[in-house]
């Protein structure tokens, strides 16, 4: 995920001039706090916030006992991510899920937040956990609102209830009973797009939260938003007391302030961050991971948990064992290739492994089309070929790259990534992850 | 109505901390580092960005001790000038056959902008065709529909997953036969650090480009006003990948007041053309910059 990267490329840099300092003066730990705020400002963190974070900051660092210790830049990190901890909400908030049927999410938020794909994504998301989702389609004013629902609704499979365009309370309530009456445990309720301030359209929502009952009301916040993010979430909250958030578009280059910001003004917490395109692209958010990824200390938990998700147990030990005797062949490579996409974006792997930061990879890009060419030229091999790459001489190669509509220049660079591949992974089985970290730019794919 | 009219009105609806910061900062008796300050933080809750804003402030002290500034309100006065000479630009005529192409980011108000600006141009008596070229979000070229129909202008479209591509060349292949002088083309929202998706845009650009070489072709950047910094970043990538003429700033009407352009014009020199206040059909404006500055300030 991109989310952050520069705003932990220069905490990055902050720390480490204060690192490379045996001792801190005061007047170096003020010079510090001046840049850390510079830094937030720029990352969109609401200027009340950033003032309030930077005095909690600056009161605890300049205490006596960090000034006098040997390692005070460390400890200033410690305090950091405290904090930053402290601002986003400390754990981890589970979606509710009510005792009586069916459990209700009703989203909300300003236009073009975000809100409909989300709701493709939950449903995704919860029918994994074996739930079976009702979508509710209450928007009733933008042009072909209601279309676009039941297109996500098919795309996650499941089915959409809707009446028309008729008043939205009217559809929640005639959702809930058509659920009850058809087996359905979740509805996720879809609501128009609106201004805070709009006071008519507010009143709309309030009505259909007094009409429901929602588990949660979920506020869909577009994690590019600015200062106004703040004043955004107070009025929704103020007028339905949300009871979470849900941060969209955190795969674009935004340093995505607005994240800090929001649990810090309305106390509450941040469930999901939504980061693709396609249905999958949805996160629980983890605070503390959050606040390690922002300071450069990588995020290996959610690393983790993606890999689980892509490769089975059974797959895993099975690489292994072929690892070992030397059996990894091209068929294998390309497997892992085509896992690795189902993983995600690259770059945003690469980018939770502590120590690797975003101006490393600038290089590391994976395309989406070398993945397809790739594929093709693998296939055009016979099943001896596959296994066997060595005795691929240079006629097999003119056939292969005919077969495969490529050149000979692009087989022999992925025979070539093939055996670089090889090599790290047998690296990677021995010396961990540090082994990778030598590796500038030429991720082999 | 007017421009500034419509956004004061917006302004009343709302407590406006970037006003009230505003006039507390001007009511000071003198300009002090208070004053200033407070300057500091009322722009910068504006969005007008950490650099954005130590500039004005800088040229702000500059011409205030040249011109021998003392008092706050001369000073309002003095800011005021500086921030529109910032933010005008002189942006020339249409020439038709006239093709505007709108990009940016995800869920910014592209379709909404197009139906709004086909509104303008029938007006204008001009005989406007839509290409809609979003063929990636689920039911786009239907809402484009609607609002076709709400204008009253024809909508050339393909189905979902289709090539954007080929979308434009059918839409000016259709304008030439049937005389039509203004394409406006929709396109899918895309963040800009998405390599392909960009590839893909500057692929429409190709094919009007070589379909319609005497067209007036216009590339314009659809911003949300709620928009912070990134909104820089978005103005540098999509003008960098297709020279893009300007800025349309959308959701003006909410309590963002879009200071981010002050940034984009300091770094980028990027216009504003257009401003959208509302969810009427009418609700596209010529952008003032005298108009806007007095709006925020």
């Amino acid at each position: 995920m991109a989310l952050f990267e520069s705003l932990s490329d220069r905490m990055n840099h902050i720390f480490s001039k204060l690192r490379n300092k045996g001792k801190l003066t005061e007047l170096e730990i003020k010079q510090a706090m001046r840049e850390i705020r510079v830094a937030l400002l720029e990352a969109d963190v609401n200027y009340n916030v950033v003032k309030e974070f930077t005095a909690k900051v600056s009161e605890k660092a300049l205490g006596e006992d960090i000034l006098k210790s040997l390692t005070p830049a460390q400890q200033i990190v410690k305090i950091v991510n405290d904090e930053l901890c402290a601002l986003m909400g400390s754990t981890h908030q589970k979606l509710a899920v009510s005792d009586r049927q069916p459990t209700i999410y009703m989203m909300c938020g300003l236009q073009g937040a975000g809100k409909t794909t989300m709701c493709g994504k939950l449903v995704t998301y919860l029918k994994k956990q074996g739930k079976k989702v009702l979508l509710t389609a209450c928007d009733i004013y933008r042009p072909a609102a209601i279309q676009q629902l039941k297109v996500v609704g098919n795309k996650a499979g499941t089915e959409v209830f809707e009446m028309g365009h008729i008043d939205p309370v009217k559809i929640a309530k005639g959702a809930i009973e058509y659920a009850l009456k058809n087996g359905y445990d979740t509805v996720i309720i879809d609501t128009a797009g609106r201004l805070h301030i709009d006071e008519a359209l507010m009143e709309e929502l309030v009505n259909i939260k007094k009409a429901v009952n929602p588990t949660e009301i979920l506020l869909v916040v577009d994690s590019m938003t600015g200062q106004d993010a703040v004043t955004v979430a107070d009025t929704f909250n103020q007028s339905l007391d949300i009871t979470g958030v849900i941060m969209t578009k955190l795969d674009g280059d935004t340093r995505g302030g607005a994240a800090l910001s929001i649990k810090a003004v309305t106390g509450k917490p941040i469930k999901f961050n939504g980061t693709g395109e396609k249905m999958e692209d949805l996160e629980p958010f983890h605070p503390e991971r959050m606040a390690s990824r922002i300071l450069g200390m990588g995020d290996v938990l959610t690393l983790i948990e993606k890999a689980q998700d892509a490769f089975s147990q059974e797959e895993a030990l099975a690489l292994q064992k072929k690892l070992k005797e030397n059996s990894f062949t091209l068929d294998d490579y390309l497997k892992q290739l085509e896992s690795m996409k189902k993983m995600g974006n690259m770059q945003d792997m690469m980018s939770m492994i502590p120590g690797m930061n975003a101006s490393q990879l600038k290089d590391a890009k994976i395309d989406e089309k070398q993945l397809l060419h790739t594929k093709a030229i693998i296939q055009s091999m016979t099943l001896k070929e596959r296994r066997n790459p060595d005795i691929i001489k240079s006629s097999q190669k003119k056939r292969i790259a005919k077969g495969s509509g490529t050149t000979i220049q692009e087989v022999n660079q992925l025979l070539k990534q093939f055996e670089l591949t090889k090599d790290m992974m047998a690296r990677m089985q021995k010396g961990g992850m540090k082994a990778l970290r030598g590796m500038k730019g030429g991720f082999p794919f | 109505m007017g421009f500034f009219k419509k956004i004061a009105e917006g302004i009343k609806k709302t407590k406006d901390a970037f006003s009230k910061k505003l006039f507390f900062a001007f009511s000071a008796r003198e300009l002090d580092d208070e004053f200033y300050e407070n300057l500091e933080e009322a722009l910068l809750t504006a969005d007008v960005g950490l650099t954005a804003t130590e500039n004005l402030i800088d040229e702000l002290k500059d011409r205030a001790f040249k011109e021998r500034i003392k008092k706050p309100e001369e000073a309002k006065e003095l800011l005021r000038q500086i921030m529109i000479e910032d933010i005008d630009y002189d942006i020339p005529e249409y020439e038709y056959p006239l093709v505007i192409l709108l990009s940016g980011v995800n869920g910014v108000g592209k379709t909404t902008a197009i139906g709004k600006l086909a509104h303008m141009f029938k007006e204008q008596g001009h005989s406007v065709v839509v290409a809609a070229a979003d063929t990636f979000r689920a039911a786009a070229s239907e809402q484009l529909e609607v609002w076709g129909d709400r204008a009253g202008v024809r909508v050339i479209r393909h189905n979902e997953g289709a090539d954007p591509a080929a979308v434009v060349f059918d839409a000016i292949s259709s304008a030439k036969a049937r005389g039509n002088d203004v394409i406006l083309v929709d396109t899918a929202g895309r963040l800009h650090n998405k390599k392909n998706l960009m590839a893909e845009l500057q692929k429409i650009c190709r094919v009007v480009d070589r379909e319609l070489p005497e067209a007036d072709f216009r590339k314009y950047l659809v911003l949300d006003a709620t928009t912070g910094q990134n909104a820089v970043s978005q103005a540098q990538i999509f003008s960098e990948d297709i020279e893009t003429d300007g800025i349309i700033l959308t959701k003006l009407d909410g309590t963002a007041k879009g200071g981010v352009i002050l940034a984009i014009s300091d770094e980028i020199g990027l216009p504003v053309v257009y401003v959208g206040v509302g969810e009427k059909i009418d609700d596209l404006i010529p952008f003032d910059a005298t108009d806007f500055i007095n709006a925020l300030l």
